[in-house]
């Protein structure tokens, strides 16, 4: 073990998180204005709902007039499936992400190569934050392809110097020989995944006394998951947060203080509202998180509706960055939820039930976390209507129910069948969702 | 020549096996037969009772899901090879027995009874009796079981 703090020293990259207040919001504003007015002109929707306001570019004056504008939520983004709130050409785009959306339609976004520089900068400065530098070795376990995780954390490893494994997810024994072999230093994934594989690690006697920090996302995860990590393993355990919508994981990160989550601000101007009326909250309540890319020109967002729960903390840190902290995120303000990585709604889920024949309108959604891995159980009521007396009837209902929630949603979950009226119901109305993950 | 035997659908877990059958004691239905089918998830539970329509009700009303189907009580004599013999009618007939269980087992020379759950009924209760075995009536069920 070093004597020096590794996660402390200073890499060049980070000297954005440390501008003046005064300089940065000069910055957001300028920013702001040219992307306000790129959306204005270039995505219809986004023009038609300022017209609505009669709210032109001309009205942004000041950073408290981003207010008045109109949200963007992830509806917007399935409706006007797939290219409709891109504002370049494709000869322009470079790469296209997806994530799941809410009827089986993936949600596509864009970059252009700006985007895509964008987007390795604030990986590099997300990885600086954490202490990491040339000489790291990477473990990149997070999932290649479609997903933002893989080529996010990818070219943001890449183009600090540090060394990158690109060993994508699952495997988890050559994970495990990886981690050993190469004297990995660092290992992105999610939280969960990394408990697995320390857990099978010690079945199989491997030793990553290398391994120095992880850098955990895609899944809410808690402080006393943290401190688990940290005890067992000795790894310092950082949070990163991002969505696809945004840019990817990139958003904000922790830093060696652990205490709330840095957004690059000077990338993505960070709004907390009421979720009920969209009023905005001044800094330090609670409420959700809302973001405006400010520099991100394939796919402008303007106050994007994340639904994830926090609090802006206008305090400063111990580490010197003046950009801005969220809180850790521990909840979302809809019944979203995420599973492996992938966003699911009950209303996709049920969906998938009804797609197969008979109706069968009440279910619930057991999520659990079996070795490191989320498992999602559907406890369907049996009706008269389905029912049989034979065996292989009600076992080709669950086969085809199965087949039906993978093909919707793309992950494989455990169908179970359950009596009538079993399914807890409260006020008439039954509770969808049972989250017995420990997070 | 048919009996109307009633499914129910059990969740796998402790006490699922018990309400039903409370359900029917409490309604003074005796259940004549049952057989249970089992899975790693779920069971179905099939009975045999005289009074189908009210049981069939007082489980409904229990939160049962309840599933009426024909099945066919058919004579085998209590002889080694007796049962082979029955089943060798269905030989070559396309035809295919799904389960079946016994109303009454023989014993001490009685002739037993089996209950046949098959796709097409009607036609098995022919080809049976074509072939002289002997598909027992309602009634005759019910007497053989002593009910």
């Amino acid at each position: 073990m070093s004597t020096r703090d590794e996660s402390r020293r200073f890499h060049p990259v980070s000297a954005p998180d440390f501008v003046p207040a005064e300089q940065l919001r000069g910055l957001q504003l300028e920013r702001l204005q040219r992307i306000v007015r790129r959306a204005f002109e270039r995505v219809p929707l986004f023009r038609s709902r300022c017209q609505e306001r009669q709210l032109t570019p001309a009205d942004l004056k000041a950073l408290d007039d981003l207010a008045r504008f109109p949200f963007t939520l992830k509806t917007d983004l399935r409706d006007t499936y797939p290219f409709g709130l891109f504002a370049s050409p494709m000869e322009e785009i470079v790469r296209l992400h997806a994530s799941s959306g809410t009827t089986g339609k993936p949600t596509v976004v864009a970059y252009t190569q700006g985007d895509l520089d964008v987007w390795t900068e604030v990986m590099v400065r997300s990885f600086a934050a954490c202490g990491l530098h040339r000489g790291d070795v990477v473990q990149n376990a997070y999932g290649y392809g479609l997903f933002t995780g893989g080529l996010g954390a990818h070219y943001g490893a890449e183009a600090l110097g540090a060394t990158v494994i690109p060993i994508s997810g699952g495997n988890t024994d050559r994970q495990i020989m990886v981690l050993q072999d190469f004297a990995v230093t660092a290992i992105c994934c999610t939280p969960s995944y990394f408990l697995h594989l320390t857990e099978r690690a010690k079945e199989m006697g491997s030793d990553f006394s290398r391994l120095r920090a992880g850098i955990f996302g895609a899944e809410p995860w808690s402080e006393a998951m943290r401190r688990r990590i940290e005890a067992d393993t000795g790894v310092k355990a950082y949070d990163i947060y991002g969505l696809s919508e945004i840019i990817g994981p990139g958003v904000g990160v922790e830093c060696f203080a652990q205490s709330g989550l840095h957004v690059f601000e000077d990338h993505f101007y960070p709004e907390v509202v009421d979720p009920a009326t969209g009023q905005v909250l001044p800094d330090g309540a609670e409420g959700e998180l809302v973001l405006t890319t400010l520099s991100k020109d394939a796919m402008p967002m303007i106050r994007y509706r994340t639904r994830d729960v926090t609090a802006l903390i206008p305090e400063p840190c111990a580490c010197g960055r003046t950009i801005r902290r969220i809180r850790r995120i521990g909840r979302r303000s809809d019944d979203m939820f995420i599973i492996r990585g992938v966003n699911v709604f009950p209303s996709q889920v049920e969906t998938a039930l009804l797609a197969v024949e008979g109706t069968l309108p009440h279910y619930q959604i057991v999520l659990s976390r079996e070795k490191g891995l989320d498992e999602m159980e559907v406890k369907v009521e049996v009706t008269p209507e389905v029912f049989s007396d034979q065996v292989r009837a009600l076992e080709s209902l669950q086969h085809k129910l199965t087949q039906s929630l993978d093909h919707t949603l793309g992950i494989r979950a455990r169908v179970t069948l359950v009596g009538p009226r079993t399914i807890q119901r409260s006020e008439g109305k039954a509770q969808r969702i049972i989250d017995q993950r420990q997070i | 020549m048919k009996l109307r035997q009633l499914s129910l659908f059990l969740e796998n877990r402790p006490g699922a096996l018990r309400l039903p059958c409370q359900v029917l004691g409490a309604a003074g239905i005796d259940i004549l037969s049952l057989s249970l089918a089992d899975t790693q998830q779920f069971g179905i539970l099939r009975l045999i009772v005289k009074e189908e329509e009210r049981a069939r009700k007082v489980l409904e009303e229990a939160g049962c899901v309840v599933r009426i189907t024909d099945v066919l009580a058919v004579e085998v004599p209590d002889r080694a090879g007796g049962m082979a013999d029955m089943l060798g009618v269905f030989e070559g007939s396309g035809l295919s027995i799904e389960y079946l269980y016994p109303l009454v087992a023989g014993h001490r020379g009685r002739t037993a009874v089996l209950l046949l759950r098959v796709e097409d009924p009607e036609r098995a209760a022919a080809l049976l009796t074509g072939r002289q075995v002997r598909v027992l009536s309602r009634e005759e069920a019910f007497e053989a079981v002593g009910a």
